[in-house]
């Protein structure tokens, strides 16, 4: 075991895929700089910067990809996939079924999301539901640095696209860039297991799919990925003292979702609190509370989810991402119903 | 149009006053930055002076403005209250979209003014606003600001096609640092964007920015062409970014002793020793590019080859220093206020609990 950052166990991660395979090449913006240390190591017929293209590079990736080649593909911040949402849409995520299963599409869109640093609605989105509603496309949200490296592993064997989002509160370089700048006199909230943890010596895959307990407790089951999850640990301890006893699940993978998971736990506390930093609407906390009426458990319910686009200010943006308050209210009500 | 009689004139004075107050705002926003108390990325429009001022300063009511990130200098000369953007950068909720955009989002509906941080959305903006224009008011125009790396974006390329079939009053306005976030634009880009432009139809030219008179009197013409509903033009134009990218720009922080990073470099020389991979003369080559990049960088930064504020200034000291001075105190005096309009909150930045 080593002690690893977040950033880092994802490039770990890569070098060791890129050394046994070398289909494996990375393309996007800026990345001869992003991606320094896998330039250098690798040479730039592997790692190669774009232009501002996202179409276009996006879009061949997925060619690319049908013709032999294994590309980790890079959009920076997921807010800038709309500008190329048709390859993903109507193309990577359906080659492979219009084909009848004969040619597959194995790419990773590598991307940033997240938000809690300031910078605004056009630049701090998730976006995983949105994503992860287009039947084809796999994606994946680790929240710590075994995770990161570990999921990128599954994501490169995976013989299919795969959107890996990496949260910018747990990524260094991202906040940094972004947020810090370099600043001293600038802090963030960031959950510090999340920056910083023990990672294997050799890597293996995560499976993707599979979600993880991150806390047992037998008063209600907090859903959650990401950042979020941290966020709910958080406000798990708090809980405690007031002697709600609260389970968290780490679901890593949205695309697709650890369904047994959540039923076979939220089963035996009865109560399926979820924590989605994407939108509210229409996606992963819907999602989660359909999948057990399905089944028939019978439940209480309640969601901490973005409600509307971002704010700038510090303040409201506080409020309007999930907080630790707003998770401890939810969950007191929620065991009080 | 050909007497020279009738040719106008720019009011230098003027020009320099917008200039030097654009440039002594971001200088407060600079400094603001460095305080803590503006949250999140900032690019500032420092080294476009030249450019914005000697196209904006010429706007009517009723002219659509399309922005980039960099909207701070257009906003400001196109009159929109200053207290009011540097509040907004603040992500104060008195600030000009309520704390809710930041400033690379900012908007002003009385001056058709919007701004987008998407690469290439400024594009089709200003062919949006021009559409209007041309049916709501007639003689009316739009101007989209982006730098050269927008025009490798398919809306951007598709813009131009759109404006020129549909025969819009749309200025679009490129400016060239050579530099597409932080990836030298001549290595990502084909052929030459004057030739691109015009293998679409657009009528381009290229006008200097580091001249201010010289934007505004090539500029002067395109628009009279504009409102007279004779199509769309390309401006290509050069310039640099004072501050790079954004502030903090990891190319210019080794220009910075305060924010160089060992660590950075413990990384580097294992990537480039480290056994498996490319060949050792490939990962040679590899750090020898990025360092020439960091290098050209850091050499632009201390240059300030293009600064387009000097050469004004200079031409202007020579015909009446006092009057210059004069200028200079009264932006000053404008930034005071500013200032004293505002007060910096304290621990209330990106994330941190309220």
């Amino acid at each position: 075991m080593r002690t690893m950052g977040f950033a880092d166990a994802i490039e770990d991660a890569l070098m060791q895929a890129m050394v046994k395979d070398e289909s494996i090449i990375i393309l996007g913006e800026d990345v001869h700089g992003l991606r320094l240390n896998l330039r250098v190591r690798f040479g730039r017929e592997r790692v190669i910067p774009t232009p501002i293209s996202e179409s276009a590079f996006v879009g061949a990736a997925v060619a690319a990809a049908m013709a032999g080649l294994r590309p980790v593909v890079e959009v920076m911040l997921v807010d800038f996939i709309g500008v190329t949402m048709d390859a993903l849409l109507n193309h990577a995520a359906k080659i492979e079924f219009f084909s009848g299963g004969n040619w597959k599409v194995p790419m990773v869109v590598r991307v940033a999301c997240g938000g809690g640093y300031g910078d605004g609605g056009q630049h701090e989105q998730s976006l995983w539901g949105w994503l992860a509603h287009i039947p084809g496309l796999s994606v994946v949200v680790p929240s710590t640095p075994a995770d990161a490296g570990g999921l990128m592993m599954a994501a490169l064997a995976h013989n299919g696209p795969v959107i890996y989002m990496e949260h910018k509160l747990l990524s260094e370089y991202w906040l940094d860039y972004l947020g810090g700048g370099c600043r001293k006199n600038v802090n963030f909230n960031v959950p510090a297991e999340g920056v910083r943890g023990a990672v294997p010596n050799i890597w293996e895959a995560v499976p993707i799919g599979e979600g993880v307990i991150r806390r047992e407790g037998k008063d209600l089951t907090i859903v959650s990925v990401g950042v979020s999850v941290h966020r709910a640990l958080e406000a798990a301890k708090i809980l405690e003292e007031k002697g709600i006893s609260t389970q968290v699940i780490d679901l890593r993978s949205i695309a697709p979702l650890d369904k047994k998971l959540v039923i076979g736990t939220v089963s035996q506390t009865g109560r399926m609190l979820v924590v989605d930093e994407d939108y509210q609407g229409f996606g992963l906390s819907g999602e989660l509370a359909a999948i057990l009426l399905e089944v028939g458990i019978p439940f209480k319910y309640a969601r901490v989810c973005t409600n509307d686009t971002i704010p700038f200010s510090p303040q409201l943006e506080y409020q309007t991402l999930p907080n630790v308050e707003r998770i401890i209210e939810a969950a007191i009500k929620l065991v009080n119903i | 149009m050909n007497n020279p009689e009738t040719i106008p004139t720019p009011d230098i004075w003027r020009l320099y006053l917008q200039m030097f107050r654009c440039r002594s705002f971001e200088k407060e926003v600079l400094r603001l930055w460095q305080d803590g108390a503006i949250p999140g990325e900032m690019h500032l429009s420092m080294g476009e002076e030249a450019i914005v001022v000697g196209i904006v300063d010429q706007l009517v009511e009723g002219d659509a403005l399309a922005l980039d990130h960099r909207g701070t200098a257009p906003l400001l000369v196109r009159g929109v209250d200053p207290t009011q953007l540097l509040k907004e950068f603040m992500g104060r909720t008195d600030g000009l979209c309520r704390g809710m955009g930041g400033h690379m989002h900012l908007f002003s509906p009385q001056h058709l003014a919007a701004s987008s941080g998407i690469v290439g959305a400024s594009g089709p903006a200003a062919v949006g606003f021009a559409f209007a224009n041309q049916r709501l008011r007639p003689g009316k125009i739009s101007v989209a600001f982006f730098g050269e790396g927008a025009t490798n974006e398919g809306m951007m390329l598709e813009s131009f096609n759109l404006a020129v079939v549909w025969k819009l009053p749309v200025m679009f306005v490129c400016k060239d640092n050579d530099q597409a976030i932080m990836t030298p634009s001549s290595k990502v880009t084909s052929g030459n964007l004057m030739e691109r432009a015009r293998g679409f139809g657009l009528r381009a030219i290229e006008v200097n920015g580091s001249d201010v008179e010289n934007v505004w009197e090539l500029i002067n013409l395109e628009i009279a062409r504009l409102r007279n509903g004779e199509g769309p033009v390309f401006v290509y134009t050069r310039c640099s970014h004072l501050e790079g990218h954004f502030i903090g720009d990891p190319f210019l922080r080794f220009a910075h002793p305060s924010m160089r990073d060992a660590g950075q470099f413990m990384s580097l020389i294992k990537a480039h020793t480290q056994t498996k991979g490319a060949p050792l003369r490939e990962r040679t080559d590899s750090l020898k590019e990025v360092l020439g990049m960091v290098w050209e960088n850091v050499r632009k930064y201390r240059s300030k080859e293009d600064d387009p504020i000097p050469p004004i200034r200079n031409k202007l000291s020579g015909m009446d220093a006092e009057r210059v001075q004069e200028i200079e105190n009264q932006v000053s005096l404008e930034i005071e206020s500013i200032i004293q309009q505002i007060s910096i909150p304290v621990g209330q930045l990106g994330g941190e609990k309220p």
